[in-house]
């Protein structure tokens, strides 16, 4: 009764080979990561020493360390995230709970996705356009933080948009029978039970702008400086163009140095990923429905 | 506003106002009707009952009561409820309406709040501050929702994690926690034993001596046992409305009101 027909085997034998080889495709998409990670961690590890992360870089940049653009690249992350938090969260509360369905509101969420569809080498000139020239700002820290802040905005409000409409709308239905506005609906019950998503989504932003080097480079960011910047109206290093800058801009530059730059740079984005990680499976183990 | 002071010039004075006077009422989802020419009065303290098949149009009913059409943009409601004598339609603050009517659906929904803070939610949406005092209202709405004995040691655990019955036990002392001057009760006894059913049935028919009760079931017995007076809802029409002991002993217009009640459709 159970013996394999001709037909039989053969769905085994495809089964066997399709799993083989979707098993194949997803090993080949490791193998970037491991090489990118194996390359960094070999060629630019040994260079990375208390010294290199906390001194500022000397002879032309081909020795010392790299503090002051380690330190540009926290400082243009967090004053993005001042900005770009509170404006994409009320925009997407706004989207999500307050907007009416009709065609005013399905062009705002068209011109969202569009925005985020724009490349960084235009939001950079945008940047230059609005930022350091109408707005005065000069080329500063404020003037790159607010353009990495429009460039990361999307992420911002799709993330929090969808955290907010993962609450089942039987809640919302349920307050508002009681008597709740809008609002203390969104404060008691809908918010607490978003805001690990919203979090979530907020943190893999920072992990993009830490990378990002088009939008700073015309708008704040400065090759090399003698001194730390000391308020929001200076220029600053960053990790990301300083890398761009010690690859390809200057000579007689120790092979070791570059990698070294990379592998810090990667290992911020990967902790910040890491951190977005073990907060969503935190958060997911209290889930509250 | 909602005022509790009846409109002078309907002739209040021969007769007590009715709780929820219907004048026409037809509901739509996107053109489809869903209720159509509804006319009914629920007198104050009455267990007003409901009973009739699936898609008769009862659910829509109450949601129309609640003005919950103002949820769904597809629901358009005609005619005319009064609530105290006020066209609920011309209402501008629905909250006050709403926070004078409990509504408990068939599905239950326990809030992702503690168990405590889902009772004490209405209490503290109406500004009351004090712990003393929302512990009595908690204490007393989930002993009337038959759930006191079984929640009292852990009224910090989360409620939308209560199995099914507790949830429904939960959304009724949630809406008894209102205190509304009108309770609506959609099938609430779908997700309850038999013996918890009893009991809250005990505790409406206490209720009626101070609020006015409105009561959809599915269950026909169960509109027997606790109604004064039953409408019978069929394919979006109210078919007959009259002394709930009548529809259950033949005194009946519609030969189809009969049927039902017998079970011989449904």
């Amino acid at each position: 009764m159970f013996d394999a027909s001709p037909l039989n085997r053969r769905n085994a034998r495809n089964e066997m080979l399709v799993r083989l080889l979707l098993g194949a495709m997803t090993g080949l998409l490791v193998l970037p990561v491991l090489l990118i990670l194996g390359t960094l961690v070999y060629k630019g590890g040994p260079i990375i020493s208390f010294e290199f992360l906390f001194t500022s870089p000397t002879n032309g940049m081909t020795a010392g360390g790299i503090f002051p653009a380690l330190l540009g690249t926290i400082f243009l992350v967090l004053v993005a995230l001042l900005a770009s938090v509170p404006l994409g969260v009320a925009a997407a509360i706004y989207l999500s709970e307050y907007a009416p369905d009709n065609w005013f509101t399905r062009a705002i969420n068209l011109a969202i996705i569009n925005l985020a569809g724009v490349p960084s080498i235009v939001h950079a000139l945008f940047g230059v356009g609005a930022f350091v020239i109408f707005f005065r700002f000069g080329t500063s820290i404020l003037a790159a933080s607010l353009t990495l802040a429009i460039m990361t905005l999307p992420v911002v409000i799709v993330a929090t948009r969808e955290s907010l409409q993962a609450v089942p709308q039987a809640f919302r239905e349920a307050c508002w029978n009681m008597g709740a506005t809008r609002w203390q609906t969104i404060r008691r019950v809908v918010l607490p039970n978003a805001v690990s998503g919203i979090l979530t989504g907020v943190i893999l932003e920072v992990s993009r702008t830490a990378g990002e080097t088009a939008p700073i480079m015309f708008t704040g960011a400065a090759f090399f400086l003698p001194f730390l910047p000391q308020s929001v109206f200076d220029q600053t290093m960053a990790l990301s163009l300083h890398l761009f800058v010690v690859s390809t801009q200057v000579p007689g530059m120790p092979e070791e140095l570059p990698f070294g730059v990379a592998l810090v740079l990667i290992c911020m984005v990967l902790a910040m990923n890491s951190l977005s990680i073990a907060l969503r499976m935190y958060l997911r183990g209290r889930k509250r429905w | 506003m909602v005022t509790a002071t009846p409109d002078t010039s309907e002739g209040a004075a021969s007769m007590a106002l009715p709780k929820l006077q219907v004048t026409d009422l037809s509901i739509r989802y996107g053109g489809t009707a869903a209720l159509s020419d509804v006319n009914l009065e629920v007198r104050e303290h009455e267990i007003f009952g409901i009973i009739g098949p699936a898609n008769a149009g009862k659910t829509s009913f109450l949601k129309a009561v609640n003005r919950m059409d103002l949820f769904n943009p597809d629901m358009e409601v005609g005619g005319e409820v009064r609530f105290n004598g006020v066209d609920t339609s011309r209402i501008r603050n629905v909250y006050g309406l709403r926070r004078r009517i409990g509504v408990v659906f068939p599905l239950p929904v326990g809030l992702p709040l503690s168990i405590y803070d889902n009772v004490a939610l209405a209490p503290r949406l109406a500004g009351q501050k004090d712990p003393a005092e929302l512990d009595v209202i908690v204490e007393r709405c989930l002993q009337r929702a038959a759930l006191w004995d079984e929640v009292k040691d852990r009224l910090d655990s989360l409620g939308s994690l209560l199995s099914g019955g507790q949830q429904q036990r939960l959304t009724i002392a949630r809406a008894l926690s209102q205190e509304p001057e009108l309770l609506m009760l959609d099938e609430f006894s779908i997700a309850v034993d038999p013996v918890t059913t009893m009991r809250i049935e005990d505790v409406l028919k206490e209720l009626r001596q101070e609020i006015t009760i409105i009561l959809v079931t599915n269950l026909v017995q169960q509109a027997r046992r606790l109604a004064d007076r039953t409408a019978f809802f069929l394919e979006g029409r109210c078919v007959e409305i009259g002394a709930t002991e009548d529809l259950f002993t033949g005194e009946v217009r519609d030969a189809r009101t009969r049927d039902y009640v017998e079970g011989r459709f449904g």
